[in-house]
């Protein structure tokens, strides 16, 4: 029967996509861990003590969970002053706006950062205006090619993920429910405080732990940005594979990077599971 | 409404119009700007000129502009019809087994790109599949990242249709296949052509899988976008990366205005 909610050939059906996925995605990654444990006489973790404790290594791995929290907090925190401004403030044409935004999430992460560059670039629009009015020889600000500017591009980047299930959350909360707050006499700040976020935490979990692993795989904005000193996992991967040719050197570096996203995608789900159907949407 | 006094409101839509004018319309503005500008020695550019373009739809540019637009297509097409499956597949599972395969068709969005890319090159560069150097190798790098994104969006769209016009149909004696065809996939279509326009728009933009396994025949956007900017060419990667976000959201409203299209027809 076609219509039968449950039966025993389902888990038959779902093989041929399972076949389809399992080359196309396991078998690769089966061949990374593989690759990454093999030594001279069978599997060993030499390459691991060499890499692992390697100072590029480091400085990667520190890069990559220093700019993805900041990043993240950073995507709450505009993700929540945006929502709270589009939902309980609106004005006319805000729902245009929200939308404009939400349309950052089909368009490729690079462009924000190459638009940095001729914003906040030491050739850029911020730079040569405060260079003229100021009469500086030398671009004053250069906070873009650093961590800093990978960071402020993956807040611009990453915050209508978490935009979408506050707004989302946000429509559930009852306009009565707040306009009887405030005629009692609450103020603006104490209804956020005791109405809006207690409602908009399970969103504020999904969404910031979605953005978590977002930020912690970004490769585009970091590779544009281009700044010295500035390599997280997955550049260093690129590094290792393609410009210095060591597959192997890349493989544990991925083994390690796929292992730290796998953890955060574990923290999504349990959000998600949380949230519920607001979180319709995302992946 | 949160905010009741006059003034307060205007002083909340000042600082909201700000904050969106400078964090989203800025980069907007700037990234054209630049696709047009002739010189740039102070903060704007000091002539315009229409030469990025020019040169964006011919030759080189326009080679990138027809792969990435095929790889979406194909990789996009691809992944719907293997999501599709799935998901249909999964609906007649229960229990414990469905929520482990569910997630088992969910893990490729938690992977990063660079290392999908890097697992293809050391799968496929040695027998007994060799596909390094081919665009095959492209296609499916950008169908392993966009399968769970489409099959995520259909499994949504299955479990918001419920039994009910199925199970009807099954006792008017349909058969299986025919509910598929004729009642399932069409009331699906919405939910559909979602997951397509997601896949597409995804695969669009796709950088970091493709940078590692790319032909040098089989030029994407973005890497093209990349090579050019990296060798100081950045007007003409402002005017692609312009082209690139205008196919991209063209095929994504052609999209979304098919349903109603076919609403209206009905």
């Amino acid at each position: 029967m076609a219509a039968a909610p449950a039966s025993a050939a389902g888990p038959l059906l779902a093989v041929p996509p399972l076949l389809l996925l399992a080359a196309t995605f396991f078998y690769p990654l089966a061949l990374i861990l593989h690759r990454s444990l093999a030594g001279a006489g069978g599997l060993s973790l030499a390459h691991y003590a060499v890499i692992l404790g390697s100072a590029l290594f480091r400085s990667a791995l520190v890069n990559t969970v220093a700019i993805a929290a900041a990043a993240s907090a950073g995507c709450l925190l505009l993700g929540l002053v945006l929502a709270l401004l589009i939902a309980f403030v609106p004005f006319p044409g805000v729902r245009l706006l929200a939308r404009v935004i939400d349309t950052f999430i089909a368009l490729p992460t690079f462009l924000v950062a190459l638009s940095f560059t001729f914003i906040y670039g030491s050739a850029g629009l911020l730079n040569a205006s405060l260079m003229s009015v100021f009469h500086l020889g030398l671009p004053p600000l250069d906070f873009l090619y650093s961590r800093w500017g990978v960071i402020l591009a993956e807040i611009t980047v990453y915050t209508p993920f978490v935009l979408r299930p506050l707004l989302a959350s946000f429509s559930l909360i009852e306009a009565a429910q707040i306009e009887i707050a405030s005629s009692l006499g609450a103020g603006a700040w104490r209804i956020i405080r005791q109405v809006i976020l207690p409602a908009a935490l399970p969103a504020l979990l999904a969404g910031g732990s979605l953005c978590l692993l977002l930020t912690t795989n970004e490769f585009g904005i970091v590779l544009f940005i281009g700044a010295k000193g500035v390599t997280t996992l997955p550049l260093l991967i690129y590094d290792k594979a393609i410009q210095e040719f060591d597959y192997t050197a890349a493989c544990v570096i991925a083994v390690v990077n796929v292992g730290l996203s796998l953890g955060l995608y574990s923290l999504y789900r349990f959000a998600l599971a949380r949230v519920g159907g607001a979180g319709a949407g995302l992946v | 409404m949160l905010v009741w006094s006059r003034s307060g409101r205007a002083l909340a839509w000042l600082f909201g119009g700000t904050l969106i004018a400078v964090v989203y319309g800025l980069p907007l503005a700037m990234i054209a700007l630049a696709s047009f500008a002739g010189q740039w020695n102070s903060a704007l550019p000091s002539h315009f000129t229409w030469l990025h373009y020019a040169s964006a739809v011919r030759g080189d540019s326009a080679a990138m502009l027809r792969a990435s637009l095929l790889t979406g297509a194909a990789a996009s097409a691809v992944a719907l019809a293997a999501g599709t499956w799935a998901a249909l597949a999964l609906r007649r599972v229960a229990g414990p087994s469905r929520r482990l395969l569910d997630l088992v068709f969910f893990i490729p969005s938690a992977v990063p790109s660079v290392s999908v890319g890097l697992g293809l090159l050391v799968a496929f560069s040695r027998p007994p599949v060799l596909l390094n150097g081919t665009v095959a190798i492209v296609l499916v790098a950008h169908l392993v990242l966009v399968s769970a994104f489409a099959y995520g969006n259909v499994a949504a769209g299955l479990a918001r249709l419920g039994h009910d016009i199925e199970q009807m149909a099954a006792s008017l004696g349909a058969r299986p296949a025919y509910t598929l065809r004729r009642v399932t996939l069409p009331l699906l279509t919405p939910y559909l052509l979602a997951a397509f326009s997601l896949s597409f728009a995804l695969s669009m933009g796709e950088l970091g899988a493709t940078i590692m396994v790319y032909p040098p025949g089989w030029v994407t956007m973005p890497v093209g976008i990349f090579a050019l900017t990296d060798r100081g060419d950045i007007f003409h990667g402002a005017a692609v990366t312009i082209l690139l976000a205008a196919a991209t959201l063209v095929v994504l409203a052609g999209l979304s205005a098919l349903p109603a299209k076919a609403a209206a027809r009905r």
